[in-house]
């Protein structure tokens, strides 16, 4: 009788534990929406919300300082513009011929390969686009700036490609071949079967691969550091430096900030407007992931 | 005449996709080729054994090297246990009610929030908060935040695929939960566990941004000697390379980089192994 109580004891402290773990996740979520908001908060209680979302001008390491966040915001949008429209047309097509043309040895091996994309720390991204892309770019176009919006945003595009292909592929391969079986025995070929059956059947779940691909683009920080430059400015041409929110991050922290000044809390400010951009896009993301994993 | 015009775009459509797909492994192949033909010349014996310098041909990896070793393996000591066992509540004890639905969205968001943030929560809370300055055990705890949701989702694959037939057998034996889910699944999971564990970790030593946010300095001429020591990392140590103007920096910021992809490259092949070798039950 001992025994079986010391084992149900066992098991009961054995779960709390494991409880205590779980709740940890949610402490860290807390943890980060309360610091945010807390130095945010004092952030714009010395810097008016307005100046700071809609001013176009973003000087708060130099006299006469100006708070406008859009320049960094322009800066991060470009970047996400321009890797998307790289990540977005050729995963979808690395995707279709995945599930449906690849043989399977074809596919296995193929697969491992774009995860090692994936892998590779951003920084050696950065120094790709700086050394190797940024010289390309020049040779074209020789006013191409030293950093430039553009390197930073092929690599990006790079680094996202294998995220949209790996869960598009896996949106394509869930339907059921019924429905690509159906079409190809009414005559349609696969161009038809992928652009009229597939992609629609999919598209809520592919939506969910461009909306997390964004997200990561959005918080992307090593690459655009190293080759975007450090330049807020608000401008579309790809050419030139920019800077994005992300990068002002680094740019701060390597520097001798004093801690509690309002250039310090800048960092978290944007910081705080990053989080809720990257932690809406994530969150719609899964909900269409799981909506559609419900059917 | 119109099934031609189908069949020459449908011939278009699918050398699309091939040269795609072919593409992205060229982009992988350049990559690879153009770091190497970089950082070559560099690579000496001197490289990993020499401390960084301001003279290009002098400087080396030493304290780089030490460092990661150092907040990758109290990292590892911190996350797997946390990150394991809360794998285990999720997939086998969790109830199956609303606010557990809650809990996995939550960890998934975590799991996609950007690297810098975290390096933020670690600066204010284990920099600054606990104290612990720009030392080891600041950079180890940052980095166990950032790994702990991958590290579950990668567990909780693995767990769910132990079939559900092994529970039942134990189950029918008389045993309790806790003796089914640690004497029986979790052993059947391990590979998998293992293999989520080691990929989720070579994640953390290529993290540079929330490094260089609790201060990791990129100028360490020591050898840390213990948990509260200031250090610096493999990709801090590339990036401050990287960002200098001179080319011969930039020759040994590539050849870092071949340091680092070979430690990666190194523990995915373990991994892969791992996986291929002792799983018993396929996903």
């Amino acid at each position: 009788m001992i025994a079986m109580a010391k084992s149900k004891a066992l098991g009961t402290g054995i779960k709390l534990y494991l409880m205590a773990c779980v709740s940890l996740t949610v402490v860290v979520s807390g943890s980060v929406i309360v610091l945010l908001g807390k130095e945010s908060i004092e952030f714009f209680s010395q810097v008016p919300f307005f100046d700071f979302l809609f001013g176009s001008r973003w000087e708060p390491l130099l006299e006469p300082k100006s708070f406008g966040v859009l320049p960094l915001l322009s800066g991060t949008f470009l970047i996400v513009v321009g890797s998307i429209s790289i990540a977005l047309p050729f995963g979808l097509l690395i995707a279709i011929y995945l599930s449906e043309f690849a043989s399977h040895r074809f596919r296995s091996i193929i697969k491992p390969a774009l995860e090692i994309l994936a892998g590779i720390p951003t920084v050696v991204y950065g120094y790709f686009a700086l050394t190797f892309v940024t010289p390309i770019l020049k040779s074209i176009w020789p006013e191409t700036e030293v950093f430039n919006a553009a390197s930073a945003f092929i690599v990006v595009g790079i680094m996202i490609l294998p995220m949209v292909t790996s869960l598009s592929d896996d949106a394509f391969r869930a339907l059921p071949s019924s429905l690509k079986e159906g079409a190809y025995a009414l005559g349609a070929t696969p161009l038809e079967v992928s652009i009229q059956v597939i992609l629609p059947a999919a598209s809520l779940r592919v939506w969910a691969a461009v909306i997390l691909a964004i997200s990561r683009a959005v918080g992307e920080t090593m690459a655009v550091s190293i080759a975007a430059g450090a330049n807020p400015k608000l401008t579309l041409n790809p050419l030139e430096s920019i800077q994005t929110m992300t990068a002002y991050i680094v740019q701060v922290s390597m520097g001798d900030t004093p801690q509690g000044g309002v250039e310090y809390l800048t960092c978290f400010a944007v910081a705080g407007l990053l989080f809720v951009l990257t932690w809406s896009m994530n969150a719609l993301g899964s909900h269409f992931i799981f909506a559609k994993g419900k059917n | 005449m119109a099934f031609d015009k189908r069949k020459i775009f449908n011939t278009a459509f699918f050398w699309g996709c091939r040269i795609s797909t072919w593409g992205a492994i060229l982009i992988l192949g350049i990559l690879i080729y153009h770091i190497v033909k970089q950082g070559y010349p560099w690579i000496s014996e001197n490289f990993i054994t020499n401390f960084p310098s301001r003279f290009p041909h002098k400087a080396g990896l030493k304290s780089a090297l030490a460092g990661s070793l150092w907040v990758i393996s109290f990292t590892a000591l911190i996350v797997v246990p946390l990150g394991v066992s809360t794998s285990i509540f999720l997939e086998e004890y969790a109830p199956r009610k609303r606010y557990m639905r809650w809990i996995q969205i939550n960890i998934s968001n975590l799991a996609g929030m950007p690297s810098i943030i975290y390096g933020l929560l670690g600066l204010a809370i284990f920099v600054r908060f606990f104290n612990l300055d720009r030392s080891i055990w600041a950079g180890a705890l940052t980095l166990s935040l950032l790994v702990l949701p991958v590290i579950v989702i990668a567990s909780q694959g693995a767990i769910r695929s132990v079939p559900q037939s092994i529970r039942d057998a134990g189950y029918a034996l008389g045993a309790r939960k806790w003796q089914v889910v640690f004497q029986q699944v979790i052993p059947a999971a391990m590979p998998g566990i293992m293999t989520g564990v080691i990929l989720s970790t070579s994640r953390a030593i290529g993290e540079t941004a929330p490094l260089i946010i609790i201060g990791a300095l990129s100028y360490v001429a020591y050898l840390p000697e213990g948990p509260m020591d200031s250090f610096t990392v493999l990709p801090v140590q590339i990036y401050n390379w990287a960002s200098r103007p001179q080319e011969s920096f930039h020759g040994l910021a590539a050849a870092g980089i071949m340091v680092l992809l070979t430690i990666l490259f190194i523990m995915n092949f373990i991994a892969v192994y791992i996986r291929q070798k002792f799983t018993k039950f396929k996903y």
